[in-house]
């Protein structure tokens, strides 16, 4: 009863953290969004396990995790599929498991996506600040002690027993995302395209753009035919607010899509993706490509209404099968 | 800005009355807290609206803001604090202090006293949590920014770019000319507020001995 010791990192991998939903209405003070980069697969890998749909889980990058399960408990990953086993037999993402003490599930290497998402039922204990579990790693606070997972880390749930009977629940395979190589995203142009001439416009919705290396949780990087803007126009504005999918066009002329790392910038901004496309920007990796679709606003609301439509069954429907 | 944000520009470029306009529009979606909307980002010259979509209805909140921008106009605003923030200046704390002076062709001495002389405008906090932007800086000391930027800039670095000052709450990569360095604590996520200044306050910058940072540590 009450917080229990679940999970002891074994291995970090890369860059595993703890998110939730965000961190909003502290923008005024420059604090970004941070939270989970796939929403989507936090929100469905939650509700697996029996938690509320919210709950702060384990944001896995690549691979690498190596946790040992310190007490019953019941575990999904949802979003990218990055080889997981417990004790060496591959396990299914968006698939609940039951772990019994001293089992160990690893995440091995990623086969589709990018970012896997661990829910433990009973979720993640951490302290919310300012108003949110997930963690700000470029001013080290929220989530587990402000910082990545390390090695000897151990995670606490609420009540993991009460949780036991959630084991081998799935997401319905027609509501799984196909996490491609080539990805297709769709925009919507502005606040300032008016910078930009038609041709440039045409370039970003013609051409591919490969994703560099260089990408992290701030933005990610793309290289590209160059989207130049029109004569006479500076290479910076004057610093604004910032929305994760803002695709901000630098002095080099090759786009950044703005993730959930930073609240504010510097140059211009034609298009951004459409809030129903966010959860994929955490699935795309190096060296994948994209190309991007101009949708209308209509359209756009359309597609978050039917993502949030799927959410919703997945609610009412495990809340039917479970006690 | 897409299906989830408003951008409402107030002007186009860095002077105190548009970031006044800016001001008393935030201030007053703030106080209003409109049903749907998440968070609000006041910037130099325009304020960001961000909404949930499948909370209100985009087009109905775009009258709502424009309503409110109507009846904001020429409210009065709070009186500004001030924080006066402790420097020292150059040596190990501000290695870009003699390339500025030699840039200007003046003594590293007048820097200083130039950038100690004016009261600071806070036109926003942005790039990082806590990190002000500061105007403006005299003329004389006005500085394009660093060729090459910095991967890693110190906490507390106070450092110069064009008209802009600002501080460094936290380590992190930066293309401006570091002056020197405060003791001073620009954000804790554990304190209420968890930035000593907002936008419309003010900063003066005090030089002082390295000798003095005790003093001032919290």
């Amino acid at each position: 009863m009450g917080t229990i010791a679940t999970l002891e990192v074994l291995e970090p991998g890369p860059l595993t953290t703890v998110q939730d939903m965000g961190r909003y209405g502290f923008g005024r003070y420059g604090v970004p969004p941070s939270g989970a980069l796939d929403a989507y697969a936090l929100r469905t890998a939650n509700l697996l396990v029996g938690n509320s749909e919210g709950e702060a889980v384990l944001e896995i990058t690549l691979m690498g995790l190596k946790v040992r399960a310190l007490t019953g408990c019941v575990v999904a990953a949802g979003g990218g599929d990055l080889r997981p086993v417990i004790n060496e037999g591959a396990v299914e993402t968006w698939r609940s498991y039951v772990m019994h003490r001293d089992d160990i599930l690893h995440f091995k290497a990623p086969k589709t996506g990018c970012r896997a998402y661990l829910a433990v039922g009973g979720g993640i204990v951490s302290q919310p600040v300012l108003g949110s579990k997930s963690t700000n790693l470029s001013s080290g606070f929220g989530g587990h002690e402000g910082r990545p997972l390390r090695k000897g880390d151990v995670l606490f749930s609420d009540s993991p027993e009460d949780f036991l009977n959630r084991g081998g629940r799935t997401l319905p395979l027609e509501w799984i995302p196909v996490y491609r190589k080539d990805w297709a995203l769709k925009v919507l142009f502005g606040p300032q395209d008016c910078d930009f001439p038609e041709e440039s416009k045409d370039v970003l919705l013609a051409s591919p753009f490969g994703v560099s290396p260089h990408s992290d949780r701030t933005g990610i990087r793309l290289s590209g035919l160059p989207i130049l803007r029109k004569q006479g126009t500076g290479e910076s504005i004057i610093s604004e607010g910032v929305v994760p999918g803002t695709i901000q066009i630098p002095g080099d002329a090759q786009p950044i899509i703005i993730l959930s790392e930073t609240i504010t910038g510097g140059y211009r901004k034609i298009a951004t993706v459409i809030s129903a496309d966010l959860p994929l920007l955490g699935q795309i990796k190096p060296g994948d490509q994209i190309r991007f679709r101009q949708v209308t606003l209509v359209d756009a609301l359309k597609a978050l209404e039917e993502m949030e439509g799927r959410v919703r069954m997945l609610r009412e429907r495990l809340s039917g099968i479970s006690p | 800005m897409g299906d989830r944000a408003i951008l409402v520009e107030l002007g186009d470029e860095i002077n105190p009355s548009v970031n006044a306009k800016v001001r008393e529009l935030f201030l007053k979606l703030d106080r209003e807290s409109i049903e749907g909307v998440k968070e609000l980002v006041p910037g130099y010259r325009s304020v960001m609206v961000v909404y949930d979509p499948l909370v209100v209805v985009p087009a109905s909140l775009q009258e709502t803001v424009t309503r409110l921008h109507r009846e904001a106009k020429g409210s009065s605003l709070p009186e500004p604090k001030t924080l006066e923030v402790p420097v020292v200046y150059g040596g190990r704390f501000g290695p870009d202090l003699p390339w500025v002076a030699s840039f200007h062709g003046i003594p590293p001495e007048e820097v200083v006293r130039y950038h100690t002389q004016p009261l600071y405008h806070v036109y926003m906090i942005g790039f990082t949590p806590g990190f002000p932007y500061l105007g403006e800086v005299p003329k004389a000391i006005e500085t394009p920014r660093r060729e090459t930027p910095r991967t890693a800039v110190p906490r507390g670095s106070v450092a110069i770019a064009q008209k802009q000052t600002g501080i460094y709450p936290v380590q992190s990569p930066g293309g401006w000319h570091i002056l020197g360095w405060t003791p001073l604590k620009l954000f804790d996520a554990t304190k209420w507020p968890p930035t000593p200044i907002e936008i419309g306050d003010c900063v003066r910058f005090l030089s002082i001995q390295e000798e003095e940072i005790g003093n001032w540590e919290p």
